[in-house]
């Protein structure tokens, strides 16, 4: 590959008593790029993102960020050098949006004024109005809102690597198709390296540079949508037929004139 | 005269300083002492189900214990270790009053403070400690900055009642030697004085809510982040327990205690004590309502300074004696026991405050009977009622067998309904106790007992360890020695047992020194 790693995964394995959550998995992530992990329930894409800032431990295998095992390094530095978005937001509901946003950096003992700063900064990038938006606590927000807190906060400790756990997926359609488009314009602008799960094969293909398909722990393929188109595994055809027969019926049923 | 003139209320009035004050500190000391134990067990215990499950099934037993019975375990466990701790590092600590009470107190916050500990942790969205961890919180940062806060209304609802809890029950301090609000409700139950018991549960009750109030400020300033509510509720507090101390300050410490059980007679002559202390310039307080087995504990560890008990009582449950010695021996040999335990006897007052059988004098005089033996005669078509102890007494068993008494049928009843029983004939002889008042009232004779089946129980006057040199103390005290007849004490005891102004202990040791003084 000719680019630096952002993240490898080396024949990584993680159990949960009897059930292999991830099996085997060697994965490259390279830097700046956008990594869509899709799979259903219980493929074990979640864990494969928590493995990379060990929110969970491997079993076996090796994995690196930024050129260096994870293990030698330790959790809570790691987390707060990697950005997370969680699902729904994850945000404290005790903590005002502009606290929520400024808590990695507080952690690391950032002064207030200058998270103050930083929090404003943050709150233009993910397009909150900072006034109507800095002192409100989560729950007198959208949750379009909450999901742009969510990114906010973790890209306020200036990470290189964002990973997002189904970041858009509570959302309705028009504000999940505005937020996705907004957060790979931040990608580009930030030079990030990002990688987001989803269980929607069309939001990855949309987002995405290259996309990694989990089935059962396993991966079954990994590459760019025309790679990816072909594969030889049949449930990767599947998902990727999918959206195009959704156009197709959509088209039939829908005046072309009308959309926009 | 109306409820609102009644000047006891102002007699009332005259001790909250010193009554609030205690309680508020035993409470506020009992509550902090609580939280510091339980919080932290909440913490360790959350995550672990089978540790969690006993701490809060050992803290519901505790509550299950009844308080006064609870506050009464502590005084005699702590006696215990107050040895231990002598004999091995030298030192000795009082186990009377603040000690068992806080601690007791202390123990019995628990539950709630437990139970809500763990089920304000315990029910917070996983999803958030898992964020927490996310964005680079460690254990500790994620509790102190995540979970505490999420938790704390739930906590602080425990706090709360917690606190209400230990504000109430700190009432029933006062038997083990700890002054309360409760000194008020166990004073006027024993001498019917009806504003002090009403005086006491308002009391109690509006520092119950005043605290529930401030907690609450506390909380909801806590919560909403608010510099100005959490303020005013810890400055609120901390007003609290200031306003409590200013009456100690000024107090001295060279101050007297005068012990007193929890029956009226014991309240006047404590009364009667303080006030011929105070005559001679002496300052005195009181300290009311003790329990009888803590009241001879704390003389013998200088916690307080005089009281007044009865020969008979310490004999029995003092010298562990069950055999029965002439008035004059049983006291020479009682102040040789007591001495050995640097326990001074001053001396008798000159009445005793025993069992005795009772009956209608006219009927005695009708039938020829003065004394019990007279009685035996007649028993056999007679009842006979006695209080709920009385009949499985070793007194009773002495009684029949001294003198073949065998009764046509015997009741058990509430000792202030014998009186008026016998007195109506529906019973013809009553156990009765030597000095109450309502013998008189009733004009009712108490029997002699010529065999003395009955041991004497003399009311004498006992000076703690450090007191038996005290020359001044027991000067003042010599002019009642001898002086108060068992029917000066029986039209004391019936004054007192009124339900008016002129019933207040203080009241009627006024009018017994009077009559005790002119003689």
């Amino acid at each position: 590959m000719p680019s630096k790693l952002a993240i490898s995964y080396a024949r990584v394995t993680k159990s949960f008593g009897p059930l292999k959550a991830v099996d085997d998995v060697s994965l490259d992530i390279a830097e700046g790029e956008f990594l869509a992990i899709v799979g259903g329930s219980g493929s074990g894409k979640t864990t494969l993102l928590r493995l990379a800032n060990r929110l969970i431990e491997a079993d076996s295998g090796t994995i690196t960020v930024e050129n260096e095992d994870v293990q030698n390094v330790d959790p809570v530095a790691l987390r707060r050098r990697i950005g997370y978005v969680f699902q729904a937001g994850g945000l404290f509901p005790h903590l005002s949006v502009a606290d929520n946003i400024g808590v990695t950096p507080k952690l690391l003992g950032v002064s207030a004024a200058d998270i103050a700063v930083r929090v404003d900064e943050l709150l233009e990038l993910v397009q909150l109005d900072r006034a109507a938006h800095r002192d409100r606590l989560p729950e007198a927000l959208s949750g379009g809102q909450r999901q742009r807190v969510g990114v906010a906060r973790a890209l306020a400790a200036k990470p290189r690597i964002v990973l997002m756990d189904e970041p858009f997926g509570a959302l309705d359609p028009l504000t999940r198709d505005a937020l996705g488009e907004d957060f790979r314009d931040l990608h580009r602008k930030l030079g990030l390296t990002s990688v987001m799960i989803t269980h929607d094969m069309t939001e990855a293909i949309l987002l995405a540079d290259r996309i990694a398909v989990m089935r059962a722990g396993k991966l079954l393929a990994q590459g760019t949508p025309a790679e990816l188109s072909k594969s030889g595994d049949a449930y990767v055809l599947e998902l990727l037929r999918t959206p195009r027969r959704q156009v197709e019926r959509l088209n039939a049923r829908l005046p072309t004139s009308g959309a926009a | 005269m109306s409820l609102f003139t009644d000047p006891r209320w102002g007699e009332a009035l005259s001790h909250l300083p010193d009554y609030l004050g205690n309680h508020v500190r035993v409470s506020l000391a009992a509550l902090a002492l609580g939280l510091i134990a339980s919080l932290p067990l909440a913490l360790l215990t959350r995550n672990h189900p089978a540790p969690r499950g006993i701490l809060l099934a050992l803290a519901s037993i505790v509550q299950t214990v009844p308080g006064l019975a609870l506050l009464a375990l502590f005084y005699p466990l702590l006696l215990l270790l107050a040895s231990v701790t002598l004999a091995w590092f030298g030192f000795s600590f009082s186990a009377f009053g603040f000690l068992p009470a806080v601690l007791a107190l202390a123990l019995y916050s628990m539950l709630p403070v437990l139970r809500n500990g763990i089920t304000g942790l315990n029910g917070i969205d996983p999803a958030l400690i898992e964020a927490a961890k996310g964005v680079g919180m460690t254990a500790r940062q994620s509790l102190v900055m995540v979970e505490l806060p999420l938790a704390l209304p739930v906590m602080m609802a425990g706090i709360r009642t917690a606190a209400v809890w230990v504000i109430g029950t700190a009432t029933l301090s006062t038997p083990i030697g700890q002054t309360s609000l409760g000194n008020y409700i166990f004073a006027g139950l024993q001498t019917q004085n009806w504003v002090f018991v009403l005086f006491g549960c308002l009391a109690s009750a509006l520092l119950a809510l005043a605290v529930d109030q401030l907690l609450g400020l506390l909380e909801t300033g806590l919560r909403q982040r608010s510099r100005m509510r959490t303020g005013l509720g810890a400055i609120g507090i901390a007003a609290l327990v200031a306003a409590t101390l200013v009456p100690t300050m000024g107090r001295s410490s060279q101050s007297y205690v005068i012990g007193a059980k929890t029956f009226t007679e014991q309240y006047v002559l404590s009364a009667l004590l303080r006030d011929r202390l105070q005559a001679a310039d002496l300052s005195a307080t009181a300290r009311s309502g003790l329990g009888s087995s803590v009241i001879f504990e704390a003389l013998k560890a200088g916690d307080i300074d005089l009281y007044v008990d009865y020969s008979g009582t310490l004999w029995a449950n003092q010298l562990h004696r069950t055999d029965i010695k002439p008035r004059a021996e049983l006291l020479a040999e009682l102040k040789t026991a007591l001495a050995k335990e640097n326990i001074t006897l001053l001396g008798e007052l000159g009445f005793e405050n025993a069992y005795a059988l009772v009956m209608p004098r006219k009927r005695a005089e009708a039938l020829g009977i003065r004394s019990i033996a007279d009685l035996a005669a007649h028993a056999s078509t007679m009842s006979i009622a006695g209080d709920y102890e009385f009949f499985s007494r070793p007194e009773w068993a002495a009684l029949q067998k001294a003198y073949g008494l065998s009764f046509r049928t015997q009741r058990q009843m509430q000792p202030d309904f014998m009186y008026a029983a016998v007195a109506s004939g529906e019973v013809d002889v009553i156990a009765g106790y030597t000095s109450d008042g309502l013998i008189a009232k009733y004009d009712l004779v108490a029997l002699d007992d010529p065999r003395h089946a009955i041991p004497p129980y003399d009311a004498i006057l006992l000076l703690a360890p450090m007191r038996a040199g005290d020359e001044r103390l027991q000067a003042a005290l010599r002019p009642l020695l001898g002086r108060i007849d068992i029917a000066t004490m029986r039209e004391a005891n019936l004054r007192a047992s009124g339900n008016d102004a002129n019933s207040s202990p203080d009241a009627v040791a006024k009018w017994l020194w009077e009559k005790v003084s002119n003689r």
